[in-house]
Order: structure tokens, then C-alpha cells, then sequence
């Protein structure tokens, strides 16, 4: 892993992810809609040690902006090894819920914008036959929940789009690398009621470097015990799962 | 993010807020104290003081640890511009290869850079550097009434002096620029000398002090008849050979209580063993070692949450400064060990004269002797106001940073020129320790 594309660069785990990234000396061309941040973030990057950081603003929840993104890294970095895609949106799911546009809004920021980058990224990890691509899904997304099942559809979408992708790009040895965080104490979830199950992105970020610099695991929970909680979950059937209390 | 438990190092008080933001980015604050009502929200870092000075109770906190980017740095001139909630332990991490150094550092590296502005931290050098904000070019500051202000001691200098020290309280810290010192390498030759009363330690300290950087002293509190303890005294050092020179951070070894310990076991006896057992490892260190700056500076740190070790009830920590007479030292230490309630790891040290721009400054020329005690209710609150009378008998001190108790006159004895300060707070800004000590 040298050359590393993050989508989403400026999200609270990516930062993080970016930093172990640019200790290790790695090359980065990073994605994120604020010019001005991306900026800030890519002196950050250089201080800590990157060998180069390229940043390129766009908004990668507008289809009609992939183009120019894709352009932008066949330009740069046409060798990249790694695809990290960060970027993902929790809306208020009280909201979210019971508004039409609002579901559509968070299942296509969520899962249909990245399921297009990642059709065209992987045309390019296939010419080359190596590499890998890691998206963040959720653990969310392995079950829906009456609190926050618009967004763990949209990421349960995403997930089962990689393992398919992943099927697809196993016999040319593109690994897909499937993530699923449980909360973390990120702006984006700042607005929820935390307690001690909030992981930090600090250490979120050190067990995604850590996967991502071997071949395995195909899916990563983290941190670890969330392999564990949704092994349970994922076994229960639905008729007792409907009818647990929120917690 | 709702209030929950958010505390301060000291686990006490425990307090309840309000809300607790957080800023990601620096284009964040002006918004954020727009927003905010008169006197309701304290800039926090890594909660790392001891006491309420950064707890804001029933109030709201804003958490500015996520700004942690650097911004600049030049290491052939050797300054550093980062964000205000870069730790100490990241900027060393990143200059230290490069062999520079922070001026100054405290006995963690856990805490913000915002923060060691706010309270104007010492470290054992202060006998040749003086305080943190002695070595701040400038700063960024937002305030209620002019968010994007540059301060350095050419440029909105009153307000520069203010905020050193300042508590958090005239302003959001953004980022600030600071003067590196170089170093010929990451390690510490470290000298460990045993002394067995304090008039030993003075002329021991005297002496080290002339030919080294970096002097603190521990001793027993417990035995005040002979004040045994252990001076350190170091100075940078290049790796010796065999250790690559840029092992900026060799691999160590860091330990976590898994929950607040129970309060029956630290007791005087087992403060009494825990003392000699530090002693006895000291001792049995060689006289002069080398040693990565780690361990030299941040001993503690070697424990992540050595606050837990006091139970859930929490600790309090008294700092104070004397002047450089022993009978204040023996009649604290007399009154200590009457009331029988000991004290882990006194720490001693002998500040320097080198002055700083902050107003509310801590350091003066003088001893200053850090204690800690486990929080055992009014008993321990009555044994601290004891110890008030005698330091103020002496025309002595209290340091905001470890106080979660002095009574307002102590703030104010402590600090006879606070009235000066009073024209720069942000009227948003607010906190717990501020509301005590001005009887607001």
C-alpha cells in the first residue's frame, strides 16, 4: 500500500486514517467537498510525513461530479493501490423516516452514489489486476433497527453490493475490503445520545490501517467485539429481533 | 453531543452539563459562540486539569480537541504553527526527529496546546525557560465581538497577556505559533539523587540546577522528620550508539486501570508502601542513565488513567507556591502528616526568575510543592484550607490548573492583579472555577 485514493477525505475516520497513512510515508490524493479543509488537511499530512498529497473538492453525492473526480485520479494518481471510500451521511432519522424525499435523500448518498464510483474505480483495479477496495459501510447495515434502518438500508445495500463486487474481482486479485464500524464518536454522530459503546476514530482509523495493510479479513468489524454482537444478532430470528427494545 | 458525565482529571467535581460541542474546524467557532447566550460556554481540551477550571457545570463545554492539524512549521528556524487542540504528544512526535524540542513541557503529554496557553503550564526547566507562554509568537483568537483576532505581545497585546493564563476565558484559542528549541537527539541523560531531608534537597537542587536543564524532585510526605525523596536532574542527549537516532518513541509499554479502583485501598498504609516501594526502585536505578524523553518528562503517562487509581470518589491536587524558606515546607508537611492523610508522590520544585507576559500567571520566583489526596469529603477539603492558611501566612499561592476548592479571597490573594483581567473576558465564556472564584 503507497499510493492511496480516500473518497470522503475529510470525515472524522478518514482524517484519522489519513494521519497513519502519512506517518507510513504513503502517497495520497484525497476527495472532499471543502476546498479550504482539504487544504488545511493536506499541510497536516505533509508535516506528518506524507511523501505527497494531491486534494480535489467535489461533492461525490452528485453523480454528475464523478467524472471529473475519476479524471482528476487517472490523472494523478494513475497508479493507485488503494481505494478508501469514507464519505456517508446519517440524517435525522425521525425525520428521515417519514419523509419521502428524505429516505431517498440518505439511501442515495449512502449506497447509490458509491455503488456508481466504485462501478467505474473498479474497471481500473481490474485493467491492473491488484490492489484493493475498502469502503465504510455500517454494522447498521447487517440488520435494520426501528432507530436507524433508512441509514443501515443504505448501508446494507452498499454491503451487499461489495460482496458481490468482491466476487467479481477475487479470480484478478482485487481484494474488496468491506468495513463496519459500530458508533463512533464522529460529527456525524454528535447529535445522538452517546454512551460508553462510542468508539474513537483514533481507534477505528488504527484498526482499518491495520486490515488494510494485510490481505485479510474480507469484512472487518470494528472495534472488535462488534463481530461478536452482530454474529448474535445476525442468527436471531425476526420475530424475537422485532421485538427488542431499543437500546 | 448531551452533557453525560464529562469530568475533569480529578474526577471531582462531578458536575453536569448542559451540552457538550465540539468543533471540527476552525470556521466553526465564530458560529458557535454567535450562537451561544452570555456566560454559558468554556473552551475545553483533553479535560486534563484537575479541578472545575475546566468544567462549566449546568452550563456548556466546547470540546476544541478534534482541531489538531498542523498548520506550518519551519525546522531550519524552528517554530510550529498547529491548531489549538494538537497535544503535546503530537507535536513531539513530529518534531522531535527533526531534532526540536517543545520549550517546555509539563509532567503529561496529554494535554492540548490551547490548554497549556490557557494555563500557562510550567515544566521542570522553569529555572532556565520560564512558563509556556513565554514561548508563544502568537496566536489565533475567537471572541464574541471580533471573531479572527492574531495576538502576539506586537499585535492586540493586552489581550495576548491575558490570555496566557487566561483560563479559556477571554476568547476560543484557534491555533498558535511556537518556538521550538533544538535538541541533539531524542534522549535524556537523566542523574537520580537520593536526599534524606529537605535542607538536602535545597542544596542538592542548587546544584543541579547550574548544570542542568531539567530539575524535580519526589519525596514522602509522610516521614516530614526526613523528607526522603529523590531529585532528578536531565539534559538532552543524543542517542547513544547502538539506538538509531531518529527512535523518536521506542516501543512502550502503557497500562489501563479497567475501572475507578475502590477507596479503601489507598489508605495512609498503603500510601506509606507504595512510597517506599518508589523509593526502592529509584534508588536501585543507576545514578546516571540515558533515557528516550518519554519516561523522563511523562512518567505518568505510563499509566493511561492513573486518575482511576483514586477510586470513584476522585482526588484533589494542591499546588502551591511558596517562598524559598524550608519553615514553610516543614509546617506544611507537619500539618500534612498530623491529619494523617498522605499523599502519593509529592512533587518539589524550585521555580525560576524569568518572568511571563501571562496576567494570571502561575509561576514565581520560589518552591513549589504539588500534592495529591484522595477525595475523602469535608475532612479533606478542612486539611487544604489548613494548608491555605499557612501558604497565605507566607504570602504564597494556588494554582487554578490542579484547584477544584479555594474559596474566592484564595484566587485573589493568589493572583492580587486579577481585576486587570476582568476587562478581556468574552462575556459568553464562563466556567465552573471562574464562577467560585469571582463569587458570580
Amino acid at each position: 500500500m503507497q499510493k492511496i485514493v480516500v473518497l470522503g477525505a475529510l470525515s472524522a475516520v478518514a482524517q484519522q486514517v489519513e494521519r497513519q497513512m502519512a506517518q507510513h510515508r504513503m502517497e495520497l490524493l484525497l476527495v472532499g467537498r471543502s476546498m479550504q479543509r482539504l487544504q488545511i488537511l493536506r499541510q497536516d499530512l505533509l508535516l506528518r510525513g506524507a511523501r505527497q498529497v494531491e486534494v480535489f473538492a467535489a461533492d461525490l453525492a452528485q453523480l454528475q461530479q464523478h467524472p471529473s473526480v475519476l479524471a482528476y485520479v487517472r490523472e494523478k494518481m494513475p497508479e493507485m493501490d488503494t481505494l478508501l471510500l469514507a464519505y456517508g451521511s446519517l440524517l435525522d432519522t425521525e425525520k428521515a423516516q417519514r419523509q419521502e424525499a428524505m429516505v431517498v435523500q440518505q439511501i442515495f448518498n449512502d449506497c447509490i452514489s458509491a455503488a456508481a464510483l466504485l462501478t467505474s474505480f473498479a474497471e481500473d483495479f481490474e485493467a491492473r489486476r491488484r490492489g484493493c477496495i475498502a469502503a465504510i459501510t455500517s454494522v447498521a447495515g447487517d440488520r435494520g433497527r426501528a432507530s436507524n434502518y433508512v441509514y443501515g438500508a443504505a448501508k446494507g445495500g452498499l454491503a451487499i453490493f461489495l460482496s458481490g463486487l468482491r466476487a467479481r474481482l477475487y479470480p484478478c486479485g482485487v481484494r474488496v475490503l468491506t468495513i463496519k464500524p459500530g458508533p463512533i464518536d464522529t460529527p456525524m454522530t454528535a447529535h445522538l445520545p452517546q454512551h460508553a459503546r462510542f468508539a474513537q476514530p483514533e481507534l477505528v482509523a488504527r484498526d482499518i490501517f491495520k486490515a488494510l495493510q494485510r490481505r485479510r479479513p474480507d469484512v472487518l468489524y470494528t472495534p472488535f467485539y462488534w463481530a461478536w454482537i452482530m454474529r448474535l444478532i445476525r442468527v436471531m430470528p425476526e420475530s424475537w429481533f422485532k421485538r427488542l427494545p431499543e437500546i | 453531543m448531551p452533557g453525560g458525565d464529562y469530568l475533569s482529571w480529578g474526577r471531582y467535581p462531578r458536575v453536569r452539563h448542559r451540552q457538550v460541542y465540539r468543533l471540527s474546524w476552525q470556521d466553526q467557532a465564530a458560529p458557535r459562540l454567535a450562537a451561544a447566550a452570555a456566560e454559558s460556554l468554556l473552551p475545553t481540551g483533553l479535560q486534563r486539569s484537575y479541578g472545575d477550571s475546566c468544567l462549566n457545570a449546568g452550563r456548556d463545554l466546547l470540546s476544541c480537541r478534534r482541531l489538531d492539524r498542523i498548520l506550518a512549521a519551519d525546522f531550519e528556524q524552528g517554530w510550529l504553527r498547529c491548531e489549538a487542540g494538537t497535544t503535546l504528544a503530537e507535536i513531539l512526535a513530529v518534531t522531535v526527529p527533526h531534532n526540536w524540542f517543545l520549550p517546555v513541557v509539563p509532567g503529561t503529554q496529554q494535554i492540548t496546546l490551547g490548554g497549556a496557553i490557557a494555563n500557562d503550564i510550567h515544566g521542570k526547566n522553569h529555572h532556565r525557560a520560564g512558563s509556556f507562554g513565554r514561548h508563544v509568537r502568537q496566536f489565533g483568537l475567537c471572541r464574541s465581538d471580533a471573531p479572527a483576532l492574531v495576538c502576539s505581545p506586537a499585535q492586540n497585546a493586552e489581550l495576548y497577556r491575558a490570555t496566557i493564563g487566561g483560563l479559556g476565558l477571554t476568547g476560543i484559542i484557534l491555533w498558535a505559533e511556537i518556538e521550538l528549541k533544538p535538541i541533539p537527539g531524542p534522549g535524556m541523560d537523566v542523574n537520580t539523587m537520593p536526599f534524606n531531608s529537605l535542607e538536602q534537597f535545597l542544596e542538592l537542587n542548587a546544584q543541579q540546577d547550574r548544570d542542568h536543564e531539567y530539575t524535580v524532585a519526589w519525596f514522602d510526605c509522610l516521614a516530614p522528620a526526613d523528607a526522603r525523596g529523590v531529585l532528578f536532574s536531565g539534559n538532552h542527549s543524543p542517542a547513544p550508539a547502538g539506538r538509531t537516532r531518529g527512535e523518536a518513541k521506542p516501543a512502550e509499554r502503557q497500562w489501563k486501570i479497567p475501572f475507578p479502583l475502590p477507596q479503601w485501598w489507598l489508605n495512609a498504609g498503603t500510601i506509606r508502601l507504595l512510597n517506599a516501594a518508589y523509593r526502592l526502585r529509584q534508588r536501585r536505578r543507576p545514578r546516571q542513565a540515558w533515557l528516550p524523553y518519554a519516561p523522563f518528562f511523562f512518567p505518568l503517562d505510563q499509566v493511561v488513567n492513573w486518575n482511576l487509581g483514586y477510586g470513584r470518589a476522585g482526588f484533589l491536587q494542591y499546588q502551591c507556591r511558596i517562598p524559598e524558606r524550608l519553615e514553610v515546607c516543614h509546617e506544611l508537611l507537619r500539618t500534612i502528616a498530623r491529619s494523617g492523610r498522605g499523599s502519593f508522590l509529592a512533587v518539589l520544585k524550585k521555580f525560576g526568575d524569568l518572568a511571563s507576559p501571562g496576567l494570571l500567571s502561575f509561576p514565581q520566583p520560589g518552591l513549589t510543592l504539588a500534592l495529591d489526596f484522595p477525595m475523602r469529603g469535608q475532612a479533606t477539603l478542612e486539611l487544604l484550607a489548613a494548608l491555605d492558611r499557612i501558604v497565605f501566612r507566607y504570602g504564597g499561592g494556588l494554582y487554578p490548573a490542579k484547584d477544584a476548592r479555594m474559596p474566592a479571597e484564595a484566587f485573589q490573594r493568589s493572583f492580587p492583579g486579577w481585576r486587570e483581567f476582568l476587562p478581556y473576558l468574552d462575556p459568553k465564556l464562563s466556567s465552573s472555577f471562574w464562577r467560585r472564584v469571582t463569587g458570580a
